[in-house]
C-alpha cells in the first residue's frame, strides 16, 4: 500500500498517480498542484509528507464577506495595511512554517506572514486593496491549513500577556541577588584587614539599594497573598515568607545604619529569587490550547439570514448573537444550528451527539422543533428562529451559578494545610526562645528572635510543591494530557469517584464494526454493492466500503444521490439501493424495530429487500482494563446522555459497584455530581461534549477527552489525548505519587529548619551560616523533587512510549 | 585606594545596562516565541535559485521535486 505524497495517510485502493507521486485523494493532488505551481516545493524537502488534506465546506467562511464581522478579526487595520492573527491547527512540522511564511508566492497581496509555532498562529500582514480577509481565509484552507476562527477566542487574544509580570520579577530579583552576593562576599571572611574596614560601609550601602526593589517589587506577591490570607482569617504558606522577608530586611537594614554587621541582604534576595523561580517553573501553559471554552466558541460566528425584500429574497451573513425571534435562517450540510428553531423546509436529519450524547442522527420533518447545537447532516434547510442564541435549551446551562464562581479558592493545598502548623509553631518556638534569652543575656534576645524568624522562613517548603507539581505537569503534558494548572494535579491525586460520559468518551467517534444480517448476497450483489459505495463519499458508505473485498471494479451505468437518504446505483440493468430502511424498503415496516436506536445500512436489489449492515460504536481500546483497575479504589459512574440500547453490554465490562445512569440531560449530570460532592465525594468527571459542560465545571477535576486536542472541547481542568484513554488510571496514581514525594520533601526542609533553628536558638546566626543554609535547602529540594518526578515518570514512559 | 569608587561605578554601570537589555527583550517579545526562530534560521536562503529556475519550471512543466 502505498502512502500519499502530500500528507502520508494510506491511499486506499485507488490512488491517484499525479506526477509518479501517490495522493490518497483528490484535495492531497490540488493543494500538491498550488505548491509546485508557486514554486513552493520546498515544501516537502523539508519533510517527509508534511500536509495535511484539506476539508473545504462550501460558503464555511461566507460571514468573513460581512465587513464589520470581518473587521471584528483584524488587529490592524489603516488604509491598505491590515494585520491579523490566525489560529491553525493543523500546523504541526518545520514545513508548515516554511510554507506559511511563504505565502506571499501564492497571494502577492500578502506583505509578511510569521509563524508562532508554540501558539500554533500565524500573523499575516496584507494590503486590502488586492485582497480580503475572506479570500485569505479561503486560500489557507485550499492548502490544508483552515484556520480556526471564532469571536469568543479572537476577543481573549488581544489581552496583554499577565506572565510577563513575573519574568520582570525574577529578573530584578536574580539581577539584585548577583550583585548582593558580589559585595558581601569579602565580608564573609571576616578579616579585618585595613582596606575593607575601609570600603565595608560603601559596599553595605549599595547592596541595601539593591535590595529596595526586591522588597518593594519583586517580593511584592507575598506581601498582599500574606495579607489577604491574614485578613480572611487564613495562615497561608505566603504569612511565614513575608515575616521572613521584613524581618530580613528590617534587622539587615538596621544593623547596616548603626554599623553593626552585614546583614542578611544576600539571603533575602537569594530567598526570593528561589521562590519566583518556583512559582515561574509551576506555570506550564499550553499556548495551543484553550481551557476556558464555552458554547461561543463552539457555535458559527454567523449564518445565512433569509431576508424577503417584496416578492424576491436575498441571503445575508448576520453574527448569531444579532438573530431574532421570526427570522428565517438557511443551514446547510454539516453546519451546526446555533438556535432553537422550527424547521420550515427541507429534511433535517439532526447529529446532537457533541451536544445531548445521543449517538445516532435524528430526522425532522417541517414544522418540529430543533434545538442548538444540533449538526445538519442533509441537505440544507431552511428554518425558524424560535428562540435568540442566548435563550436556547442548551445556553440555559450556561446560566448555572457553576459558570460564576472560581471553585479554585476553596481548594486547601497540601502546602496551605502544613503552613498553619507550621507558623504557629516557628512564632511559639521564637517567643520561647525569646523569652529563654531574657533571662540569660537580654541583650542577645533580640537577636535570637529575628534569626528564629529569619531561618524559619519556610523557603524550602515553599519550593516542594511548585516544584513537584510543574514537573508533573510537563510530564503529563509530554504523555497527551494537557492539565490547566498544577492545583487540579493535586485536586487529582485526592479523586475517589470517577463519572465518565458514554458517547464521545467511552466510545469513539467513528462507528467501525460492521455486521450484516439478512439473506446472503449473490457474489453480482456484493459486485454491485461495492462498486456503488465507490462512488459515495458519505461517511458511511466509506466505513462500509473500507471493509469489503473489492477485486472487481466495475463503471457504474447510472449513479444517484439522495442526500439524507441514500444512493442508487445501476449495472446491467439491475438496480441496487443503499441507505435508510423507507429508502430500500417502502412496503415492510416490521425489520425497522429491530435496528432501532442503531446504526444501519440496508440494502434492497431490484426492488427487493435483501438486508442490512449494522454499525456498532467502537468502545475504546482499554475501556475494560481502565474500569478494573479504577473499581479496585474508586467507585464508577456512568452518566450517559443516550438511550439506554447499551446497557447490557456495558454492565459485562464494569465492576458491579458500579452506577449506570441513562438518558441524563445535562443539568441532570450536574447535579449528580453536586449531590455526590454533598456526600464528600471528590469526582473527577471525564467528557467530552457540550453536554458534559455543566458537569466537568462543577466536579473537581473535569477532564476532556479529545480525538484531536486542536478542535473544540469544553471548558475543563485539563484535555487528555483519546490515544491515552487507557492510561487513565496511571495519570491517577501519579499524581497521587506527586503529593508523597512532595510530603517526603517537607520532611526533608523541615530537617534543614531544625538545623537552622539550633544556630539561632544558640544565637550563633552569622550571615555566613544563613547565606549557605538557604540556597543549599532550597537546591536540594529543587533536585529531589525534580529527580523523583522523573523517577516516577519513568512508569509512564516505559510501558506506552509516545508514537 | 580610591580607584575602587569608580571601578564599583563602572561595575555597576555595567551591570545595569545587562539588567536594561534584559528587560527590553522581554518587553520587544523575544521570549514570547522561543521555538519558531530556531527553526526558521534553518531554511534554506533560496531567493537567488528560485530567480534561476522559474523560466525552467514553466516551460517545462515538470515540477521540481527531489527524490
Amino acid at each position: 500500500m502505498e502512502n500519499c505524497f502530500h500528507c502520508g495517510d494510506e491511499c486506499r485502493a485507488t490512488p491517484i498517480i499525479h506526477y509518479y507521486k501517490h495522493f490518497c485523494c483528490n484535495g492531497c493532488k490540488t493543494v500538491f498542484d498550488i505548491i509546485n505551481e508557486n514554486e513552493l516545493s520546498y515544501y516537502y524537502e523539508l519533510e517527509g509528507t508534511p500536509g495535511s488534506t484539506p476539508y473545504i465546506q462550501e460558503g464555511k467562511f461566507d460571514f468573513l464577506g460581512n465587513k464589520q464581522i470581518a473587521s471584528q478579526f483584524l488587529e490592524f487595520d489603516e488604509l491598505d495595511t491590515q494585520i491579523v492573527s490566525l489560529q491553525i491547527p493543523t500546523i504541526h512540522c518545520s514545513s508548515c512554517i516554511w510554507v506559511l511564511e511563504n505565502l506571499d508566492k501564492l497571494n502577492p497581496a500578502i506583505r509578511a506572514s510569521q509563524v508562532n509555532f508554540p501558539e500554533k498562529t500565524v500573523r499575516i500582514t496584507f494590503s486590502s486593496k488586492e485582497t480580503t480577509l475572506q479570500k485569505l481565509v479561503i486560500l489557507l484552507a485550499k492548502i490544508g491549513y483552515e484556520p480556526y476562527m471564532s469571536l469568543d477566542d479572537a476577543s481573549i487574544k488581544k489581552k496583554p500577556n499577565i506572565n510577563k509580570g513575573l519574568i520582570y520579577k525574577l529578573g530584578v530579583a536574580g539581577f539584585a541577588f548577583g550583585n548582593i552576593m558580589f559585595l558581601s562576599f569579602p565580608e564573609y571572611f571576616e578579616v579585618n584587614e585595613f582596606w575593607l574596614e575601609r570600603f565595608k560601609h560603601t559596599f553595605r550601602w549599595l547592596a541595601f539599594v539593591f535590595a529596595i526593589p526586591v522588597v518593594v517589587y519583586s517580593a511584592r506577591d507575598y506581601f498582599l497573598s500574606a495579607y489577604k490570607g491574614l485578613r480572611s482569617g487564613i495562615l497561608n504558606m505566603d504569612v511565614p515568607i513575608a515575616i521572613g522577608i521584613s524581618v530580613l530586611f528590617v534587622r539587615s537594614t538596621v544593623e547596616i545604619a548603626m554599623g553593626l554587621g552585614t546583614g542578611f541582604l544576600d539571603s533575602m534576595a537569594g530567598l526570593v529569587f528561589f521562590l519566583l523561580l518556583g512559582k515561574f517553573f509551576q506555570q506550564k501553559t499550553y499556548a495551543f490550547l484553550s481551557f476556558e471554552r464555552d458554547y461561543r466558541s463552539y457555535f458559527p460566528i454567523a449564518v445565512t439570514r433569509l431576508v424577503k425584500k417584496g416578492i424576491a429574497t436575498t441571503e445575508e451573513q448576520t453574527q448569531v448573537y444579532e438573530l431574532e425571534k421570526g427570522d428565517r435562517i438557511l443551514i446547510r450540510n454539516s453546519e451546526l444550528l446555533p438556535v432553537d428553531a422550527t424547521l420550515i423546509n427541507g429534511k433535517a436529519l439532526i447529529d446532537y451527539s457533541f451536544v445531548t450524547g445521543e449517538a445516532e442522527p435524528i430526522t425532522k420533518k417541517s414544522g418540529d422543533q430543533l434545538f442548538a447545537g444540533g449538526r445538519q447532516q442533509a441537505g440544507a434547510i431552511e428554518v425558524e428562529v424560535l428562540k435568540p442564541v442566548k435563550q436556547s435549551y442548551l445556553t440555559q446551562l450556561w446560566s448555572n451559578e457553576i459558570f460564576d464562581k472560581n471553585n479554585q479558592s476553596l481548594f486547601e493545598s497540601l502546602t496551605d494545610r502544613i503552613s498553619k502548623r507550621f507558623t504557629l509553631s516557628i512564632l511559639s518556638i521564637a517567643m520561647i526562645a525569646t523569652t529563654i534569652w531574657l533571662f540569660i543575656d537580654s541583650s542577645k534576645a533580640l537577636n535570637v528572635f529575628t534569626a528564629v524568624l529569619i531561618v524559619a522562613c519556610p523557603c524550602a517548603i515553599a519550593l516542594a510543591a511548585p516544584f513537584t507539581l510543574g514537573n508533573l505537569l510537563r510530564i503529563f503534558g509530554y504523555h497527551k494530557l494537557y492539565m490547566k494548572d498544577s492545583v487540579s494535579i493535586e485536586r487529582l491525586a485526592r479523586v475517589d469517584t470517577v463519572v465518565f460520559d458514554k458517547t464521545g468518551t467511552l466510545t469513539t467517534s467513528t462507528k467501525n464494526t460492521i455486521a450484516y444480517e439478512g439473506v446472503i448476497l449473490t457474489k453480482e450483489e456484493k459486485s454491485m454493492l461495492t462498486n456503488t459505495l465507490r462512488a459515495s463519499n458519505h461517511p458511511l458508505s466509506r466505513s462500509l466500503y473500507a471493509t469489503l473485498d473489492n477485486n472487481d471494479i466495475k463503471t457504474l451505468d447510472d449513479f444517484k444521490e439522495d442526500v439524507g437518504q441514500g444512493i442508487t446505483g445501476t449495472i446491467n440493468n439491475h438496480k441496487i439501493k443503499i441507505g435508510s430502511y423507507g429508502y430500500t424498503d417502502s412496503n415492510q415496516k416490521r425489520r425497522e424495530r429491530q435496528t432501532r436506536n442503531k446504526t444501519a445500512i440496508h440494502i434492497s436489489t431490484d426492488d427487493e429487500y435483501k438486508g442490512y449492515y449494522i454499525f456498532f460504536n467502537d468502545y475504546r481500546n482499554g475501556v475494560k482494563e481502565v474500569f478494573d483497575k479504577l473499581g479496585k479504589n474508586h467507585k464508577i459512574i456512568i452518566l450517559s446522555g443516550d438511550n439506554d440500547g447499551e446497557k447490557d453490554y456495558l454492565k459485562t465490562l464494569l465492576p458491579e459497584n458500579a452506577t449506570l445512569l441513562f438518558n441524563q440531560r445535562p443539568e441532570d449530570k450536574l447535579n449528580y455530581i453536586k449531590e455526590q460532592q454533598e456526600q464528600g465525594k471528590n469526582v473527577l468527571m471525564i467528557g467530552d461534549g457540550l453536554n458534559d459542560a455543566g458537569a466537568l465545571a462543577q466536579s473537581n477535576v473535569g477532564i476532556s477527552i479529545s480525538e484531536n486536542v486542536n478542535v473544540f472541547s469544553p471548558a475543563c481542568d485539563g484535555i487528555l489525548d483519546a490515544s491515552r484513554f487507557k492510561d487513565i488510571t496511571r495519570f491517577l496514581s501519579l499524581s497521587k505519587k506527586g503529593i508523597k514525594v512532595i510530603e517526603h520533601a517537607f520532611v526533608f526542609s523541615l530537617f534543614y529548619n531544625m538545623v537552622g533553628l539550633l544556630f539561632a536558638i544558640t544565637g550563633n546566626l552569622e550571615p555566613v551560616v544563613a547565606a549557605i543554609l538557604m540556597p543549599l535547602s532550597s537546591i536540594s529540594i529543587v533536585v529531589f523533587t525534580t529527580m523523583a518526578t522523573f523517577f516516577l515518570g519513568r512508569e509512564l514512559k516505559n510501558e506506552t512510549a509516545p508514537s | 585606594m580610591n580607584i575602587i569608587y569608580m571601578l564599583l561605578a563602572i561595575s555597576v554601570f555595567v551591570a545595569l545596562i545587562f539588567f536594561a537589555a534584559f528587560i527590553l527583550s522581554v518587553k520587544k517579545g523575544q521570549y514570547d516565541d522561543t521555538y519558531t526562530p530556531s527553526v526558521r534560521m534553518l531554511f534554506e536562503d533560496e531567493i537567488v535559485k528560485e530567480k534561476d529556475t522559474k523560466s525552467i519550471h514553466k516551460a517545462t512543466k515538470e515540477p521540481i521535486i527531489p527524490k
